[in-house]
């Protein structure tokens, strides 16, 4: 729509509560640490189901979704995220996770297709260089 | 002048109810990607057929869970419903938490809501840049009512006003006095007043204060004068809810009835213009005033070589490239 201004993106990202647990504390400092790294989050609140998830990364035309998963269910919730985002052709959206993952569960869900899993320890600030990096990707 | 768009276009996707393309485009025009103007220029006269509710009010007041609220009564007279809820984008990092969804997802899997969150980027009046078209893309898609959610700052909510149909001003107890309401110019605004939270004491008050504003607005009321009701309801407790939605209907039919419904298509148009007008202007201005040239002007200005009238005739010229 302009003549010469510079076109630059501003990074979408989905950070959606899955499940049934209530803890919702570490996806709010992954969404506060984004947000001071200049992307708009769109947060989902508790006890989404991956369908509503997905609905909303849509509409909201996200560039990626963080699944912050404490209850252990993250074997059946993040593929399913994967799954639907293919089914709706819209698998360029990467899916990313956090919280309590066992070592041994990374690995299985890298497979499944989530880009990447932060566990507790991670800073936030790499997480959001990774996610920087990643979206980049996305519009190089 | 319906033409078809290309058929792999945005816009014939969009056309077509497609939820990824309708969000792509909308993304384009927040990030202000040239290649937007062509898809909203196809989509255009597919558009007209909306009715604009806008809801304001301060932070706090319960914009989003009556969203929520009014949406499932839309829902329960089969219309469909598009949202575009703003929230400001910090003037810091740029980034934005947008949580009006948070209240919103039990229509996530209704495949007749969409529901947008929008940061303002920005912009100043309550309502983001980006707003215009992105309504646009809800009204082609042929969503019947279309809610614009402001960021509720309280104060300076004018834009909001040339865009909808009607303007329901959600007011809480013990929230700030009468003045602020007067200062805010929501007196003016609203269509409908929503005392929220009614089942906190204070509700009652509120009514009456705003009542007794409005008696000192409109000293001569006629017919051709809508009088705003004054509604108590409590959204998260689903009370009220259904008289406000009779309450918008009404206020639709009065603009019918009185052929004031054209005037606000007239008004929501022209604004959609003005926008794009006044933020091609902002650009020039900004490239104009990034030269090299226009420093010295300002070292003039410093050294009180120039006055700032003198130099704003310099600089306008430069914007008009005369």
């Amino acid at each position: 729509m302009t003549e010469n201004t510079p076109q630059t993106r501003t990074y979408r990202v989905l950070i959606g509560k899955p499940g049934l647990d209530g803890h919702d504390r570490g996806a709010k400092v992954i969404a506060r640490a984004l947000r001071d790294a200049g992307f708009e989050v769109i947060y989902s609140g508790l006890h989404q189901t991956p369908e509503m998830l997905v609905r909303t990364a849509l509409q909201e035309d996200v560039d990626c979704i963080g699944l912050s998963i404490l209850s252990g269910a993250h074997n059946t919730l993040m593929p399913e995220v994967v799954r639907l985002l293919a089914e709706e052709n819209a698998s360029d959206i990467f899916v990313f996770g956090g919280g309590i993952i066992p070592q041994d569960d990374i690995e299985s869900l890298q497979q499944a297709g989530v880009r990447a899993i932060f566990t507790p320890g991670t800073s936030t600030t790499d997480v959001v260089k990774y996610l920087i990096d990643e979206c980049a990707k996305r519009y190089a | 002048m319906k033409t078809s768009p290309p058929s792999n276009s945005l816009a014939a996707r969009i056309l077509a109810q497609d939820i990824r393309a309708a969000g792509r485009l909308m993304r384009w025009v927040d990030d202000n990607l040239p290649e937007a103007e062509a898809e909203l220029a196809a989509l255009y006269p597919h558009t007209g057929n909306a009715y604009f509710i806008g809801i304001t009010g301060n932070p706090g007041a319960g914009k989003s869970t009556l969203v929520d609220a009014l949406i499932k009564h839309l829902r329960a007279h089969n219309l469909r419903v598009g949202c575009v809820a703003i929230d400001p984008t910090s003037p810091f990092s740029g980034g934005a938490i947008l949580g009006d969804r948070v209240r919103m997802q039990q229509h996530s899997l209704d495949r007749d809501v969409f529901i947008r969150s929008v940061a303002t980027r920005g912009n100043l009046g309550g309502i983001a840049r980006s707003t215009p078209a992105m309504v646009q893309i809800l009204d082609a898609m042929g969503f019947d009512i279309i809610i614009i959610e402001t960021i509720g700052v309280g104060q300076g909510e004018v834009d909001i006003v040339r865009l909808a149909d009607t303007n329901v001003v959600v007011a809480v107890p013990g929230l700030g006095d009468d003045i602020q309401a007067e200062k805010a110019g929501l007196m003016e605004i609203a269509n409908i007043f929503a005392v929220n939270k009614a089942d906190l004491p204070g509700a009652d008050r509120v009514v009456r204060e705003l009542r007794t504003m409005l008696n000192l607005h409109d000293q001569k009321p006629d017919v051709a004068t809508w009088r705003p009701p004054i509604l108590k309801l409590s959204a998260s407790h689903d009370q009220g809810v259904d008289a406000l939605l009779t309450a918008i209907l009404d206020h639709r039919a009065w603009l019918e009835e009185h052929g004031k419904k054209r005037d606000r298509e007239r008004t929501r148009a022209e604004q959609f213009v003005r926008l794009i007008v006044k933020e091609k202007l902002e650009e020039r201005l900004e490239n104009a005033s990034s030269s090299a040239e226009w420093q010295n002007t300002l070292d003039k200005l410093l050294n009180r070589t120039s006055t700032p009238h003198a130099a704003a005739t310099e600089l306008l010229a430069k914007i008009f490239g005369e």
